[in-house]
């Protein structure tokens, strides 16, 4: 009895050590410069599949989203995580990401998910989609099933870490969205406000790498202690 | 029994053999289509269809992608329940044993490229796509070699009626150019397995210069402005260095014949079938520089670059047909005269022999 006692303290003073020193890496991601402008997806999508065009209102048809960007360079979809982190994933454990497809799109279009975590992918559309995701590291299988309407959701997990895993649509060749895989549970995307926040992070040195799919990574070195740190990134179109 | 008499009974076989390589032409075009579309993987089970029997897909998932690629599984296996027939119609009515056989070696080279195709969704192999597409080009070759073989232009041309030779080196010229197209539509293939858009966006210029810059820094550049509505992968330097192959080879082979149009011309005279020919394919090569151009100028836009293809297929069988037709009728330099004068030493093919 005096063992167990002793046990539960053992962990409980484990465990509150663990909160109190860990912290979180918040930061801003911010663009410099003017970005190409966004394609329009309407007249492909008109043209090879009218269905698709039929969920949206009239004039409203939706255009790229590689550039993610606020009015004042508020940068989203940047996947920022611990470069060199590994073996820390607690994916298994992890609730799982969805990713949808509505409207003949892929929502969201940037995702980041640990090794060994469920990925949910859901049809929410009226129409037909192949899922195709199509790793390039060893390790990650390349799939491609087709979900019908209504169809129930596909699961995948991934046992290794890739940067910007692809998942496209080959019915409606315009849907695309890219998923990166971490070995561990600290990373984050940017939101539509160019903010993200990796939590509990434990004390430490790191190299923090902000990464976008079409602007390349950049890198700093932060040390974690007891407080929160902040870490903005500024990319540039040139 | 001579090669006239072989096939003067069968027009209905010849006509029949054309009619295969039309389908196969427009089923290349299609598998052009299906490429240019992206659309490959957009029906992944094979030889079913989204789990239906392939020819009783409901017309309600002939959409989008899958369109292309389902009509491309129907042509396919029209195009090869056609060869099927040739193949026994030839064995059972052709007494050529060599033709019998080709009608053998189309019949597996169709079945194995149907097989390739199914292999290239269900293993989800890009580079199995890639080798279908070269094989396809193949096929179409043989096809139209058939094609000829069983027609009267064949049967009086191996009769020697219309007696004259070609040189050597204009022979040597005409395959070396046709092996280098061949070579050119693997480069091609190559890029569209890619799945990388247009490596280079501009043309005649690479990226504004006359040879584009593929440091990392450049390459990163090129990637951060490239917006496409396909969103493809990334490009590399490779793929770069690829595109300005495909180019010089383009140049090359512009060049090289027009030297063998130019020498058809001057050796057998402006009314010599291999003559026209020869400027035919000159015109091919003049609209397949057009059509690679306006790919790019379109920004890849499908059907440009499916004509582009068909075009390039078009291009591959001229040079092979004109060598088909020219073989055996090859004599040294010497012994031509321009203008198709023979003098000196004269060379009769075997089969002129024979017919004589």
């Amino acid at each position: 009895m005096k063992t167990v006692a002793l046990s539960i303290l053992a962990v409980g003073i484990f465990g509150a050590g663990r909160i109190v020193f860990a912290a979180d890496i918040i930061g801003v991601i911010t663009l410099k410069g003017t970005p190409p402008a966004e394609v329009d997806i309407g007249p492909k999508m008109t043209e090879a599949s009218p269905d698709c065009a039929a969920m949206y209102p009239a004039g409203k048809l939706p255009t790229t989203h590689f550039y993610v960007v606020g009015p004042k360079g508020e940068f989203a979809d940047v996947v920022v995580s611990l470069k060199g982190v590994t073996g820390k994933s607690t994916g298994a454990s992890a609730p799982p990401a969805v990713l949808d497809q509505k409207g003949c799109l892929y929502s969201p279009q940037i995702l980041a998910i640990q090794t060994g975590q469920k990925l949910i992918v859901r049809n929410s559309d009226s129409c037909i989609h192949n899922v195709h995701c199509t790793p390039t590291v060893p390790g990650n299988e390349e799939h491609n099933d087709v979900q019908m309407p209504g169809a129930a959701d596909l699961t995948y997990t991934f046992p290794q870490p890739e940067m910007f895993l692809r998942f496209k649509c080959d019915v409606h060749p315009w849907m695309f969205a890219w998923v990166s895989v971490f070995d561990s549970p600290y990373f984050s995307v940017s939101d539509k406000d160019g903010k993200f926040v990796i939590k509990n992070v434990p004390p430490g040195k790191y190299t923090v790498e902000a990464n976008h799919r079409k602007l390349g990574a950049q890198t700093q070195d932060v040390e974690v202690a007891d407080k929160d740190v902040t870490v903005n990134f500024t990319f540039e179109v040139k | 029994m001579n090669a006239r008499v072989q096939n003067k009974n069968d027009p209905w076989l010849h006509r029949f053999a054309v009619l295969t390589a039309i389908i196969t032409f427009f089923l290349l075009g299609l598998g052009g289509l299906v490429t240019s579309h992206e659309a490959g993987m957009s029906v992944p089970d094979w030889p079913t269809s989204y789990g239906y029997n392939m020819f009783a897909l409901p017309i309600k998932f002939w959409k989008g992608g899958a369109f292309f690629e389902h009509t491309h599984r129907l042509l396919a296996s029209g195009a090869g329940f056609l060869t099927t027939i040739l193949a026994v119609w030839l064995w059972l009515k052709d007494p050529r044993k060599w033709m019998r056989w080709l009608g053998v070696t189309a019949f597996l080279l169709v079945v194995a490229q149907g097989v390739l195709g199914g292999l290239r969704v269900t293993l989800k192999m890009n580079d199995l796509g890639v080798i279908h597409g070269v094989v396809a080009q193949s096929f179409f070759i043989l096809m139209c070699a058939i094609a000829l073989f069983t027609s009267r232009f064949w049967v009086n041309w191996s009769a020697g009626e219309k007696v004259f030779c070609v040189t050597r080196g204009l022979w040597t010229l005409v395959l070396a150019v046709t092996v280098l197209i061949f070579c050119q539509l693997m480069l091609g293939a190559t890029m569209r397995g890619q799945h990388a858009g247009l490596a280079i966006p501009d043309f005649p210029a690479a990226y504004g210069k006359i040879w584009p810059a593929t440091s990392p820094d450049a390459i990163a550049h090129y990637n951060a402005q490239r917006m496409d509505v396909n969103g493809e992968n990334p490009i590399t330097a490779f793929q770069i260095v690829l595109q300005m192959a495909h180019r010089i080879v383009a140049l090359t082979i512009f060049i090289l014949v027009a030297a063998g149009a130019g020498l058809s011309w001057r050796q057998l005279g402006g009314k010599n079938p291999l003559a026209r020919l020869a400027v035919f394919w000159l015109v091919l090569i003049v609209c397949q520089i057009a059509l690679g151009a306006w790919t790019i100028w379109s920004n890849k836009a499908a059907d440009v670059a499916t004509l582009h293809v068909m075009v390039g297929a078009l291009s591959l069988v001229t040079g092979a047909l004109w060598c088909i037709i020219a073989f055996g009728r090859q004599a040294g330099e010497a012994t031509i005269a321009p203008a198709g004068r023979i003098s000196g030493a004269f060379s009769v093919s075997p089969s002129v022999a024979a017919n004589k």
